[in-house]
């Protein structure tokens, strides 16, 4: 589905949790995940903390877009 | 004798299901499951000393760490060979198949075993480094996939010579071999040519690898103005699913309004997905499609906006070919709209 997207002009980032696999479908801004069940988040969090994280995965995710990339980039950080 | 160890997941351990997928990694004496007509079809030379069990979400949440514990469950046995699956069309486990092969054949030098459906993103992962069984999509071409697991795995331990893919019915490992053929490579194009202009069937000598690559799209230059949309292979419709997206092999994506919603809550929407726990992202879909802090970072003015609809479908077993066919849709949808960015979450 990324690379459909991508094709068509748009840039894309993927937030998953088995990089791996993203990389094999060819997505090529890629944010790792927290767990497969719940990617942008994590139950053992109170609600504040857990958003927060929610927060700052999907910030990593629009600077992954701000970001000019010539090949696959994962951003972990 | 040739003692083999046998790797399968929580689902064909006969643990569980979904919600037994962050099990650890355990070793029983034995055969297990599928093991059981493996055990049959490997025959009087080889035996099954163990099987060992991981669940699908514990492996691809923790490769490197599981690899490892996996792996000195292997070792302890000595074995002879190891076989591992068959995954079929199951990413995560598929992922995991060929991870523990790897690993075995690299560190313990045995000869390993896989079969997958060519889908499988284990399977293009690792058709280069072993040998994987070309299987069908489900569990019901397990029947099948056995045997000719069995067959390549016993004339790999006992090293004899391996055919080509077809002939042993696992996928093409990209490897090329000489051989002398009686007629020239000139004779044989023509013919193949001629074969091809009457319509009849013929076979390519080289197949053309699939590079299928698509090149990064340039950054987004005003991400405070700029409209961001969400797309989902996790599974999130409003609550009661009212296009009945199904729960695997999704035969169709949804697309869904969402002006003014504010927070994706238990009440509002869900997962249609099979292929995880879906207990977390019933509670709060956020955590798979994260409208919540989208519209804070919108408020902030961080994006420009968040696109009106979001689009869903189900990532689990569903074809590359339908795959395609719903994001290309969507894209086209999402360029008609002006969208500047997506993102895309899975499972």
């Amino acid at each position: 589905m990324v690379k459909e997207i991508e094709r068509a002009g748009i840039p894309v980032v993927h937030i998953c949790t088995v990089v791996p696999i993203s990389l094999t479908v060819g997505a090529n801004r890629i944010v790792p995940a927290v767990a497969i069940p719940h990617p942008l988040g994590n139950p053992d969090l109170g609600k504040e903390d857990e958003k927060a994280l929610r927060k700052q995965l999907v910030l990593r995710s629009l600077k992954s877009l701000e970001t000019e990339v010539q090949d696959q980039t994962v951003f972990d950080k | 004798m040739i003692k083999v160890v046998h790797y399968i997941n929580q689902f064909y351990g006969g643990i569980g299901g979904e919600e037994k997928a962050d099990v650890k990694p355990e070793v029983r004496e034995g055969v297990v499951g599928p093991g059981m007509a493996l055990k049959g079809a490997l025959g009087k030379d080889a035996e099954i000393v163990a099987t060992i069990i991981c669940g699908d979400s514990y492996f691809n949440e923790n490769i490197e760490e599981a690899t490892e514990e996996i792996l000195k469950m292997v070792k302890s046995y000595e074995p002879d060979l190891f076989i591992a699956g068959p995954a079929f069309n199951a990413g995560r486990y598929g992922v995991a198949c060929g991870t523990i092969c790897k690993a075995v054949k690299d560190n313990l030098n045995i000869p390993v075993v896989s079969g997958m459906y060519p889908e499988n993103p284990g399977a293009d992962m690792f058709k280069k480094d072993i040998y994987i069984v070309e299987t069908a999509n489900s569990a019901t071409g397990m029947r099948k996939a056995i045997p000719v697991m069995a067959k390549l795995a016993l004339k790999l331990a006992k090293k004899e010579e391996i055919g080509p893919p077809a002939e042993e019915g696992y996928i093409a490992r990209g490897v090329r071999k000489n051989i002398f053929r009686e007629e020239r490579g000139s004779k044989r194009a023509v013919d193949m040519l001629v074969a091809k202009l009457k319509g009849e069937p013929f076979v390519t000598e080289y197949p053309m690898p699939d590079f299928d690559k698509v090149a990064p799209n340039p950054p987004v230059l005003d991400m405070k103005n700029a409209k961001i949309a969400l797309v989902t292979s996790g599974g999130i419709v409003p609550k009661g699913n009212p296009d009945r997206i199904e729960a695997s092999s999704a035969s169709k994506y949804g697309k869904y309004d969402i002006e003014g919603v504010m927070d994706l809550t238990q009440e509002t929407h869900e997962t249609a997905h099979g292929g995880y726990d879906p207990v977390y992202a019933n509670e709060d879909p956020d955590r798979v499609l994260p409208v919540d802090v989208l519209r804070e970072l919108e408020q902030e003015g961080v994006i420009g906006e968040l696109h009106r609809y979001f689009y869903s479908t189900v990532g689990n077993g569903t074809s590359v070919a339908n795959s395609k066919k719903y994001a290309s849709a969507i894209a086209k949808e999402l360029v008609a709209d002006g969208v500047q960015a997506v993102i895309l979450t899975s499972t």
